[in-house]
Formats: C-alpha cells, structure tokens, sequence
C-alpha cells in the first residue's frame, strides 16, 4: 500500500512539475466550456439539465487523455528510469496501478474545476442535482476507461508523439463503436451476436444512459472491467517490452 | 552474496552473454571488465532482476532471484548504466521516493540521508531540479539513490564515469570503504580504477568470462605490469 501511495504521489506531483498539468486543465475546461455553451446551446435549450455539459466529455477525453497518458510509460522507457523503477522492491502491478491513479486523481481535479456550471445551472433553475452528480461519476468512470487505454498504449512505444497518435484512434474506436457507421460496416459480413458485442463495447452508449439519468450498476461494471482488462494488458507489455 | 551459475542471455538470435558463471562474497569489491557491448551491463541487469537469462540461475544471498524478486531487489543497491533519474524531481525528493518504495521511515530517511548526502558530496544541489545538474552531479545522485538504504548489495554501473579527477578519487575511497563490509561489483573501462579499488578483476569480451583473478596475480601471470596492455592483449587475443 505505501509503495503504491508513494508512486501515485510522485506521478501526480510530476504532472504539475512541468506546465503540462496547467495547459491541460485550461485547455479542458475552455473547450468543455465553448462546447457546452455553443455547440451545446446550453441557454437555448431553456432546460435546468446538464446535457449539453455532459454530452461533449467523451470527445473532449478522446483528444486530451492521450496527452495525459502519453508520457506515464514512454518517457520512462526513454530516459531509462524504467530500469530504476523496476529494480526497486515493488512488483509491476503496482507500478501499472500506481500511476494509472495518479492520472485518474488528475482527471478528477479537472472534472472538480468544472463547478462553475454546476453553479451556473442551480442558479439559472432547479436541476435534479442527483442527475448531475451520476453524470460526473459516469464521466469519471469513463475518463478512466480512456485513461487505461492510453496508459496501456504509453507502454508500447519510447516515443510520446507515437502513444498519443494511437491511443487516441483507439479511444475514438471505443468511443464511436455503438456508432451506425462503424455498426453497419460490421452488419454487412459478422453475425448478430458479434455486431450486438461490438455495438455494447461503445463508450458513448454507456455514458448517454448514466447522464441521462438511467443509473444502472453494469454501466458502471462495463468501465471497470474496461479499465481492468487495458491495465492487465498494460501490466503484460510493460513486462514483455523489459526482457526484449 | 552473489552467486552467479551458468547464465546465457539470448535476444533473439544475439548471444550478449554466454554461459558466465562468477560470485561475489562480502567484503569483495568485484571489477567487472570488458570492452563496449562485452555483456557487462546485460549482467548487471540480470543480477538486479530487471532481466531475466534466458538461461541458468541467479541467487542473492541465497534466494533466486527469479523466484524471489522483492525480498532480493530489497537487499541490493543499483546504478543502473547512465545513471538514469527522474530529471523533473530535486535529488531530496528523488531520494525520498526511493527510500519510501523501499519502506523506510521519515525517520529513517532523514537519518540516512544525511550521511548519503555527505558521502556523496551532494548537498550544494539537493533542492535543485535533476535536469538541471552537471553529469557529475548526476551521477553522484545516482549513487546516493543506490546507498540510501545501505544495502548490503551494490551493484554500479560506471560509477565514475563523468567525474571529474577529485571526484573519482573521492568515490573510488567510497567504494574501498564500503567494500569492507558489503559485496558489491562495479563495472568500469577505466583499468586503474580496478587497481585502486577492486580486490577482484573480472575480465569478459564477447558474453564470455575470460579471467577472474586478482589484480595483483593478473600482472604476475603477464609479468606485463600495465593493466592497460593485459586488457588489450585479454580481449584482442579471443
């Protein structure tokens, strides 16, 4: 536990380290902002909701988290710390875990700077503040989801440009699967069952429900086993990658 | 402390070490030799388990360290080849961390750092950002990261390298002093480091150990009394 508090720590205080944190949550909270108000038509819709919030989440990750993301294992393997790290007394897991939280905590302390729409919204009417606050902890899980992705993808290259480009085609994969674009290019050739698979691995599917205030447990299962299955992944390249 | 028993590293078709077979016991300050790309460092590795050989096996203090990864990586202190460093951190919170992970206390952290600090003539830097710090600096951080714990185990890789004369000097005495009551190997190109501090040469080319004496008996059997030219002749000639 101390091992893995320790890395969670330095991690974080190595993303406000260097202006990356700053530029992220800046960046993150001015699109999430513009989208909201107008693409999101956030008073037009004359609605005491955060929809049109929520709604822009998943593309604001598919394009920022890989650059929370790309650095976690590629700068390690460039520098070589990699090497130091891994003959400390600690396993690889915890070393996955460790700074898979980090990132996680980060992501939430942008999500917690988003509490002036919050305001906004309780000021301007009565939302069903139970909504809301189903739709950060979708939006938390599934950030988590996103971040998992990329930290695995981080493991696979030394270069950070090279994690970035791919995690974030993979996110966008993810995210645009339960899409009618990417299901009927499936529906042509792959049975049913295999199109209803494809279609239930959307990100976007799972989270649209959570905010829409349809809270059920296994929308939130889905992310987890997401995260857990991409930081298993992310546990067996970090350990293929060392011996080679 | 460490022993060493018919090790192969393969990658893919490279043979970077090929059947070695050494030991080190406490109180030995073991020189490992050998020209760029002799397999010094691919050792090295093995020994601290961040690579495993593809053949034969490791023990530290009698445990394997394939089998028991933690319980060895706790006991030894590593530099690993260029003395890598998280460049973002000051050396007190790098050293901090490693003390941590390594589950000592504040306590004992500051305790221990005050006498690694000095050992290794860091304290004019110790709250200045890594990237920031000269190469000898550097390295000497990298040295305390490995002492901070005092293990029972070192393992250096290029300890002095980047360093300027005094410094050298400085270390060598270091690693004399350590040496008594530690087991530990350092890898070096530099031949007079070996007469100064090692108690044991170990020469290897190509992944093979080619000799393992003292350096005293190795320029006996040479009757050549420069190290210089027993390595060049050692290597050149297999």
């Amino acid at each position: 536990m101390t091992v893995l508090l320790n890395i969670v720590k330095r991690e974080l205080a190595s993303y406000f380290s260097t202006p990356l944190a700053y530029v992220f949550i800046v960046i993150f909270l001015t699109l999430i902002g513009s989208f909201t108000f107008y693409l999101g038509n956030f008073f037009a819709r004359g609605q005491a909701d955060l929809n049109a919030f929520f709604t822009f989440h998943p593309w604001v990750y598919i394009l920022l988290i890989p650059a929370v993301t790309m650095r976690l294992w590629a700068e390690e393997r460039k520098t070589g710390t990699i090497e130091l790290l891994m003959t400390l007394p600690l396993t690889t897991t915890q070393a996955v875990i460790g700074k898979f939280f980090a990132a996680w905590i980060f992501i939430f302390i942008a999500l917690v700077l988003t509490f002036p729409i919050w305001i906004t919204v309780n000021y301007l009417g009565q939302p069903d503040n139970g909504v809301i606050l189903a739709g950060y902890v979708g939006s938390l899980f599934m950030s988590g989801a996103y971040l998992s992705i990329g930290s695995c993808i981080s493991a696979i290259t030394k270069n950070q440009v090279i994690a970035f480009v791919i995690a974030a085609t993979v996110c966008f994969i993810f995210t645009m699967s339960g899409v009618d674009i990417v299901l009927n290019f499936f529906k042509v050739w792959a049975p049913e069952f295999l199109v209803n698979i494809i279609s239930s691995m959307s990100f976007l599917v799972h989270f649209e429900s959570i905010t829409k205030g349809v809270i059920e447990i296994r929308d939130f299962l889905f992310y987890l086993s997401v995260i857990v299955f991409w930081l298993f992944l992310n546990v067996v390249v970090v350990e293929f990658k060392k011996f080679n | 402390m460490i022993s060493i028993t018919n090790i192969t590293k393969k990658f893919d078709e490279f043979v970077a070490v090929n059947n070695l077979t050494m030991s080190v016991k406490r109180g030995e300050v073991l020189g490992f030799l050998g020209p760029n790309g002799a397999g010094k460092s691919t050792t090295m590795k093995m020994i601290t388990g961040f690579i495993k050989p593809t053949e034969g096996v490791i023990e530290v203090k009698g445990m394997n360290v394939e089998t028991h990864p933690i319980e060895c990586k706790k006991l030894i202190g590593y530099l690993p080849e260029g003395a890598p460093l998280y460049g973002d951190m000051t050396p007190i919170n790098m050293l901090k961390f490693v003390a941590h992970i390594r589950g000592m206390t504040s306590k004992e952290f500051k305790k221990a750092l005050d006498s690694v600090v000095v050992k290794t003539q860091i304290t004019d830097v110790i709250n200045q950002p890594i990237d920031t710090l000269s190469k000898g600096y550097k390295r000497r951080v990298g040295l305390a990261q490995a002492l901070i714990h005092n293990p029972e185990i070192l393992v250096l890789d290029e300890p002095t390298d980047g360093l300027d004369p005094n410094q050298k000097h400085h270390i060598r005495n270091l690693i004399n002093k350590m040496g008594k009551e530690k087991a530990i190997i350092i890898s070096t190109h530099i031949l007079e480091e070996v007469d100064a501090v090692c108690s044991r040469a170990c020469i290897i080319a190509k992944g093979k150990k080619i000799i393992d004496k003292k350096p005293t008996e190795l320029k006996k059997i040479y009757k050549n009394n420069n190290l210089d030219n027993i390595f060049r002749e050692i290597t050149l000639s297999k």
